[in-house]
């Protein structure tokens, strides 16, 4: 191999793109060869400069303030809707805490203690939908999950598995609900997804019944002490079938 | 709203103008959330900037049509090689890194925005740009090469960008 060849070797090394096989035989042969070493050298002079002479321009601060405030003007489709929450939602989880998710909830002033808990609730169920954060243990079979929990609750939640029904349990996973931590269950409904949370009742956030939000169905109840509310996008009845899995025996 | 800066940057560096940025940031803020749904797992930021970039060639060929703003081309990988030695600037003065960079050809322009100033990796700015890893790697190159060379001559004030 001429060292003409190794013009792309040469830059993949300095942009650290090389596998080891490559960077092992790239420095074997820098070694030996001034005329790259002196490329080499040149190259990585270059790109110093470029990262360190604040190239990088930020965008202005009235920008975002001013997109921000457009993207509620769009037309909305019941269908659209949906798909506009969740991208609101991934905006959230990823900057700065919740603020966007506290304006757009902050609206619904004077809504009652119960829509803020399923509030609360679908925020968590779209935070699920992230890539990488449905589950802290991924597994189908109850005798995993279960014992996962032990110890990070002060709950044993029932964890069982309604395949049979046509709920995979898909694994489980740690959730904070209105300051209280929950077990998250994560169930399958043919493509979609069931988050149940489950913690302990009696304290202000027991809730029953069921609604919507934003799209997402909720279905509330509770049993042994423990509250239950499942979420997600399939219909209230399959939600509705769920409960009787959880409540029956 | 996660990359907007990224956005920004970037849409600043294939423009040249931080006014046109603005426009063309926003407009491609609103595509990216009005089409999110057909964003699944992956790299967003990639994703976001693909569709920035889109939406500065979109805007280039409406508002500056006299622009050469061609693909990557075996004319642009033909050799202008210099020896390193040239480098004799004082290569940490931003202006001269900016005026050298925005006299490079767009799509390497580009590239060495979205290696240098961005980290991206070689397979992201290969999945923003729509070319296969190869050339991408080979663009870095002559990108590389070209500014070098734009940064060794006296700067020349070109006449298309005075628009």
């Amino acid at each position: 191999m001429s060292c003409e060849q190794r013009t792309e070797h040469l830059h993949a090394y300095v942009d650290g793109e090389l596998d080891a096989a490559g960077t092992l035989q790239f420095e074997r042969h820098l070694k030996g060869c001034e005329e790259c070493g002196a490329a080499l050298a040149a190259e990585q002079k270059l790109q110093k400069s470029l990262q360190s002479a604040r190239l990088y321009e930020n965008a202005p601060k009235g920008l975002r303030q001013r997109v921000v405030s457009s993207l509620p003007a769009l037309p909305e489709t019941e269908e659209r809707k949906t798909r506009e929450w969740r991208w609101v939602a991934l905006a959230a989880a990823c900057l700065v805490g919740a603020f966007l998710v506290w304006q757009l909830f902050s609206d619904l002033g004077g809504r009652s203690r119960q829509s803020g808990i399923a509030a609360a609730v679908v925020d968590a169920h779209l935070r699920s939908l992230q890539p990488g954060h449905q589950a802290d243990v991924l597994s189908t079979d109850q005798h995993t999950v279960k014992p996962w929990f032990d110890g990070k609750l002060e709950i044993a939640p029932p964890v069982r598995d309604f395949s049979a029904a046509g709920f995979p349990l898909m694994g489980g996973r740690l959730d904070v609900i209105h300051g209280r931590t929950a077990a998250a269950l994560v169930y399958g409904r043919r493509k979609h997804v069931v988050n149940v949370f489950v913690w302990k009742a009696g304290g202000e956030e027991n809730m029953s019944g069921a609604g919507e939000q934003q799209g997402y169905h909720w279905i509330a109840w509770q049993k042994d002490g423990l509250n239950f509310v499942a979420v997600s996008d399939v219909s209230s009845e399959d939600l509705a079938a769920l409960r009787e899995l959880f409540t029956k025996d | 709203m996660p990359h907007f800066d990224a956005a920004f940057n970037l849409a600043r560096w294939i423009l040249r103008s931080r006014a046109d940025a603005e426009d063309v940031t926003q407009e491609a803020m609103l595509r990216a959330y009005r089409f999110f749904g057909n964003f699944r797992a992956g790299d967003a930021r990639a994703w976001l900037l693909q569709i920035v970039r889109n939406c500065c060639y979109t805007w280039l060929q409406k508002n500056r049509p006299t622009e050469d703003v061609s693909e990557i081309n075996e004319d642009y990988l033909k050799d202008d090689r210099a020896t390193p030695e040239t480098l004799a600037i004082a290569a940490h003065e931003r202006e001269q890194l900016a005026q050298a960079l925005e006299k490079l050809p767009t799509a390497f322009r580009e590239i060495l925005v979205l290696r240098e100033l961005e980290e991206c990796s070689y397979k992201e700015i290969a999945a923003i740009t729509a070319k296969p890893i190869g050339t991408v790697m080979s663009a870095l190159a002559r990108a590389r090469q070209q500014l070098r060379n734009a940064l060794t001559k006296p700067v020349v004030k070109e006449t298309r960008l005075e628009l």
